[in-house]
């Protein structure tokens, strides 16, 4: 249950842990939730995804946070990075790509005041930023998906902000410049506000997707990677992770996107990289798995725990 | 910036009796295309024409391709619409009443694009019988709430206002290249024939893509670069020749040299939809900056003999074979679904 909190800018917020929490929309339908309306048959393709979250759920109750920060790969945005600027949405969230899958009603209570506050940390950095402020705005599948996969109750506050086409529009290289830009506005913003923020890069890993899909989505019959590239590249990024070798990462970053398809071009991950600086922390994996094709990993970043060393 | 018809314009009923795929009104008891249009994929020529002058120019342009769909006694308007992207093959809309409204995720500040259409069931059902035949994934989508894309959205209350005509709309796969795209097109042919529609078909795109990045004064909008604008000429100076098949022969140069919408494969699909031939009489109505993206609006009716030959560079396909494990090794394919990272 959602209820509004008062926040206390003089003392500083904090980043208190980061996830990478990927959003295809097969793993709401399989968890059946009210708010969705199509029903899953529970053949349970994506078990192991699931438990993923599960997991992380279980860990991060551990923790107190704030506010929720996603940055959602289907939010497509090519003016630079928005953000949700409405204190609160209802409606239902039809996917164009997954109808069939997900139909979700949703009720999003936005943190404005953090939202703005990025905005204007990204526009000191020279960052072309904008609110999004109309009230009817669809938000999208992977700002509902992520959200409700880590925190189904949607008891805190979120802020959303929208994938720049930064990558395609110019390359890799100011694509990863820009995100990293909007992970330290995005901590900058955090610390002044005084939230204890919980932050979500909404991505898969290796992204290329088979194009037909079975009778029953669920079928576990016709589940598994696209090719054995994309399965060797993901093993290769989850072991960086695990071993918290998060430079090296980056500098992999442009590779692992043009040779896996991957979805972090869509600039989730280095964002959060950005946000947490770069830290030489290990990320805990608790889970991964494939959903047509696509290769998705389920990883917390405890910061709070850990003696960051930057 | 308007560019001129080369041979006049007008569609009527009374045009010259012939379908795109080169057949005379004996096979009248058939389905047949009456004519093809290429329409920008943008929301500000309906939502903020008076904001630039180019955008109000779209807006008045469209006037003209009103009057000629008006004119004709078309019974169906099918468009392939690049705003709609799909991963699963290629979804046809086929709600008979779509209403719901959408906001443009980058240009939301223009406000709420509310929409009442109406949709032709079953011509969408016969379309995914028509492109299953031909080896696609297709399925028909019908569900309230769907938002339907902003494209789709605007091309249909500026070509048919009052839904005088039902529509159908249909997917851009991300996946999909030129081949598949061909496929898909001539399904479209084939489910018009099936389905004894006189239909006139829409690609919903923008010429080059390439969009201002920053927020500029609409008054000022203008074609990104030099080039992106030559190279549009280029391509609506082939238009205005009615050499359809020449543009979707020359797409791939275009997209590379000038970030084409989506690979340009709305004009693949018109050109296989529409009998992949020169023999059209076409017309630029409008060529105006959106934004820096290049948006024409571009008619094309059958007009046997008038292209001359053609030159072809690009392999042609009637069967999609599909792509799953076409690269999946056998590790892969024993790959399970969950990995020990
Ligand atoms: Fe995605």
């Amino acid at each position: 249950m959602y209820s509004a909190v008062n926040h206390n800018s003089k003392t500083k917020g904090r980043i208190v842990r980061g996830c990478l929490a990927p959003h295809p929309p097969h793993l709401v339908f399989a968890a059946n939730p009210p708010q969705n309306e199509p029903q899953a048959s529970g053949a349970g393709a994506w078990q192991g995804l699931l438990a993923g979250y599960a997991a992380m759920r279980r860990s991060l109750e551990a923790a107190e946070f704030d506010v929720v920060i996603v940055h959602t790969p289907h939010w497509k945005t090519r003016r630079g990075h928005h953000l949700l600027g409405v204190e609160h949405f209802k409606g239902l969230s039809v996917d164009p790509i997954f109808p069939n899958l997900f139909r979700f009603n949703f009720d999003l209570h936005i943190d404005v005041e953090l939202a703005e506050a990025i905005h204007a940390e990204g526009e000191q950095r020279g960052l072309v930023m904008s609110m999004m402020r109309n009230p009817e705005f669809r938000v999208d599948y992977g700002t509902i998906t992520s959200c409700y996969l880590t925190r189904p109750a949607f008891d805190l506050p979120i802020v959303a902000i929208s994938s720049a086409r930064s990558y395609f529009d110019y390359s890799n290289e100011v694509g990863e410049r820009e995100m990293l830009a909007l992970g330290e506005a995005t901590k900058i913003a955090v610390e002044k506000t005084g939230r204890r923020a919980l932050l979500l890069a909404s991505c898969s890993l290796s992204h290329r997707h088979f194009t037909e899909e079975p009778e029953d989505p669920e079928d576990p019959a016709f589940e598994h990677i696209y090719n054995a590239n994309q399965a060797k590249w993901d093993r290769h990024v989850l072991d960086l992770i695990e071993r918290g070798c998060n430079r090296q990462l980056l500098d992999e970053m442009p590779d692992f996107m043009e040779q896996s398809a991957s979805e972090c071009k869509d600039g989730s991950l280095t964002w959060l990289m950005g946000a947490m600086d770069v830290p030489q922390l290990g990320g805990i994996v608790h889970g991964y798995g494939t959903v047509i094709g696509t290769g998705n990993a389920v990883v917390e970043w405890r910061l709070d725990q850990a003696e960051v060393q930057v | 910036m308007a560019i001129g018809s080369s041979r006049g314009t007008g569609v009527s009923s009374t045009q010259p009796a012939t379908d795109a795929s080169g057949a005379t009104d004996s096979t009248a008891a058939t389905g047949r295309i009456l004519g093809g249009y290429l329409v920008p994929n943008q929301p500000h020529p309906l939502l903020a024409p008076e904001q630039s002058p180019g955008w109000q120019s779209l807006h008045d342009s469209y006037a003209r391709l009103r009057a000629e769909i008006e004119a004709s006694d078309a019974d169906l308007l099918l468009l392939f619409s690049t705003r709609w992207v799909s991963i699963i093959g290629h979804q046809i809309q086929a709600d008979p009443e779509p209403h719901f409204w959408v906001v443009d995720e980058d240009f939301h500040e223009l406000g709420t694009l509310r929409y009442q259409l109406r949709m032709d069931a079953a011509f969408a059902e016969t379309y995914r019988e028509c492109a299953n035949a031909r080896g696609l994934h297709a399925r028909t989508v019908a569900y309230q709430g769907f938002p339907i894309d902003v494209g789709s959205i605007t091309a249909l209350k500026l070509l048919n206002p009052n839904n005088r005509i039902p529509a159908c709309i249909v997917s851009c796969n991300v996946y999909s290249d030129r081949q598949e795209t061909l496929v898909l097109g001539k399904a479209a042919l084939d489910a018009v024939k099936k389905s004894g529609r006189k239909a006139i078909v829409v690609g919903v795109s923008a010429l080059s893509n390439r969009m201002f990045t920053d927020y500029i004064d609409p008054a000022t909008d203008r074609i990104h670069s030099l080039k992106d604008d030559e190279w549009n000429r280029k391509l609506l100076e082939l238009f205005a020749a009615g050499r359809l098949e020449d543009v979707s022969q020359l797409s791939r140069e275009f997209s590379r040299q000038a970030n084409g919408d989506s690979k340009m494969k709305a004009i693949w699909w018109l050109a296989a939809a529409m009998g992949q031939n020169n023999d059209y009489r076409g017309t630029v109505f409008d060529y105006q900056p959106v934004y820096g993206t290049g948006a024409a609006l571009v008619g094309l009716l059958p007009y046997p003999g008038a292209g001359g030959g053609l030159e072809y560079d690009e392999d042609d396909s009637g069967f999609f074979h599909g792509d799953r494990n076409v690269i999946a090794t056998a590790e892969a394919s024993a790959a399970p679904a969950t990995l020990e990272p």
